[in-house]
């Protein structure tokens, strides 16, 4: 096999299972949610209720796609385009397993930063673009949480870098053959989960959607399959943050070998799945301000500290 | 009581959120061992206890017949009107209804007509699948509410003690019946 042969193997393998792996994580979500709160969850569509995403798609495709007169609609359109595309964007420096991976850029981990801080843009926007009460409440929300939440992500992820000694998330990963990161850096991961909880806006993060208060948050007003973007971004944005703590802390595809490399990457990335919808199931969204004095007060000062210990023990 | 304050306290605040909330996800994830409380009711019958009130019937006395005597409590006892009767009398002499009509569009299931019903003749029974596609035949009359057993009370007889003459049995006769008293006898 070419080389070009083999990219475009990755970019559409990786592409499409990504897609579709959120898309299934909605069914997914939906059955753990139902098994944690003593009921069935959708189980009628198919074997187990696995055809229940097509059942979803038909009737998002079928559904009016409304673009509201008094919006604006340009941004209105790319707000959601944005969404999908920042977080699929970001599984192109995501390596599942040796040879699996489109690229392996020296800045990987920036890469990924970068892609994740553009995800507030498609949320303001559609929420700019709305001109609608609820969803300039939410936009105002999500630009304050994912701009605080972001500083200590970055901030989380400093020390593995410091211990790895490279960006590149290929690098990070072998470099963990003699011990996960997870053990030195338990504050960090703790830290990057809160982070990238809050930077998917899941619950108990999810202000800027609470539906108790705002009905959708920054997309009350979107509809059909726009809305499904909104919604299958958010689905690729779990799947993304569970592969990174996977990567930066769990070792990636590293396990025994009597099972393929891959086969470790999934598994451990579907375990933290999973334990982010127990979160979800289990805990409930705090007050506005008690989510920003948590990040600004607890958070931040946390990560630094994790910072300036570990950096003294390794200049040690 | 006097707020607390100070460091020790707050590193002992925070603790405490971290341990309600460790404990509030092992209570969560403890449930993947539960069995689920749904009963998958088309598949799955429920459970309905003998004194479930939903669709209502005409019951018939041992003898096979009818027990209502049209008196109307029923419909007089009823919170939505939903039931329309007419009384008429055969050549014995037993009162019964001409018609009797009951909306189940309009009924609310509560079950006076079966509390107000001296006779035990109407009674509310443990099925609920009564969905029909017109509305109109939600409109149930006397053919379709009319059981052939006695239901609930299986031994009881309306006639057989209500001393009243049917064709057959004068007043007096009946069970536990004393003979009617000539009034016009009965001297100080």
């Amino acid at each position: 096999m070419t080389p070009v042969m083999a990219n475009l193997l990755n970019i559409v393998g990786i592409l499409v299972f990504v897609v579709f792996g959120a898309a299934m994580l909605t069914w997914v979500e939906r059955r753990i949610l139902g098994i944690w709160q003593d009921r069935h969850g959708p189980n009628r569509v198919g074997p187990f209720g696995t055809l229940q995403i097509v059942a979803d798609m038909i009737k998002l495709l079928v559904k009016e796609d409304w673009v509201p007169d008094f919006s604006d609609k340009f941004i209105f359109i790319i707000a959601p385009t944005i969404a999908m595309f920042v977080v699929v964007a970001a599984f192109a420096v995501i390596p599942m397993a040796p040879g699996i991976g489109i690229v392996d850029l020296n800045v990987g981990l920036l890469f990924f930063l970068a892609m994740t801080s553009l995800g507030v843009y498609a949320v303001m926007f559609g929420a700019y673009a709305s001109d609608n009460k609820y969803a300039l409440i939410g936009g105002i929300r999500a630009a304050a949480q994912m701009v605080s939440y972001e500083v200590f992500m970055g901030l989380s992820l400093m020390g593995v870098v410091m211990l790895a000694g490279s960006f590149d998330l290929r690098q990070v990963v072998l470099s963990q053959q003699d011990g996960w990161y997870i053990f030195p850096q338990c504050i960090g991961a703790f830290i990057f989960l809160m982070a990238g909880i809050a930077e998917s806006h899941r619950t108990p993060f999810d202000l800027p959607e609470a539906e108790h208060e705002l009905t959708a948050g920054f997309h009350t007003e979107y509809s059909g399959m726009k809305f499904a973007m909104f919604f299958i971004g958010e689905y690729v944005s779990v799947l993304l943050t569970s592969a990174m703590i996977t990567i930066l802390f769990l070792g990636g595809w590293l396990g025994p070998a009597f099972a393929p490399p891959l086969f470790w990457f999934l598994l451990k990335t579907l375990i933290l799945v999973f334990f982010m919808i127990l979160i979800r199931g289990s805990i409930p969204r705090p007050r506005y301000d008690q989510l920003m004095s948590f990040g600004w007060k607890c958070m931040l000062p946390l990560s630094l500290v994790n910072l300036v210990v570990t950096a003294a023990l390794v200049l040690r | 009581m006097k707020k607390k304050t100070g460091f020790i306290y707050q590193i002992y605040i925070w603790f405490d959120y971290i341990y309600s909330n460790l404990v509030t996800l092992w209570g969560v994830f403890s449930h993947t061992f539960t069995k689920a409380d749904t009963v998958e009711y088309p598949d799955q019958q429920p459970h309905l206890h003998p004194r479930f009130r939903g669709r209502i019937v005409l019951t018939k006395d041992p003898s096979g017949e009818e027990r209502c005597v049209a008196c109307n409590l029923c419909a007089s006892a009823c919170p939505t009107d939903c039931i329309s009767l007419q009384k008429t009398e055969d050549e014995s002499g037993r009162w019964y209804a001409d018609y009797f009509r009951i909306n189940f569009s309009r009924c609310v299931y509560c079950g006076l007509c079966e509390e107000a019903c001296p006779t035990y003749a109407i009674q509310l029974t443990p099925d609920f699948e009564m969905a029909e596609y017109v509305r109109q035949n939600m409109v149930y009359e006397k053919e379709h509410l009319l059981i052939d057993g006695p239901g609930k009370h299986p031994d009881y007889s309306f006639y057989a003690h209500s001393g009243k003459a049917v064709s057959g049995r004068q007043k007096g006769e009946g069970v536990n019946e004393a003979q009617p008293v000539d009034v016009r006898s009965l001297m100080p």
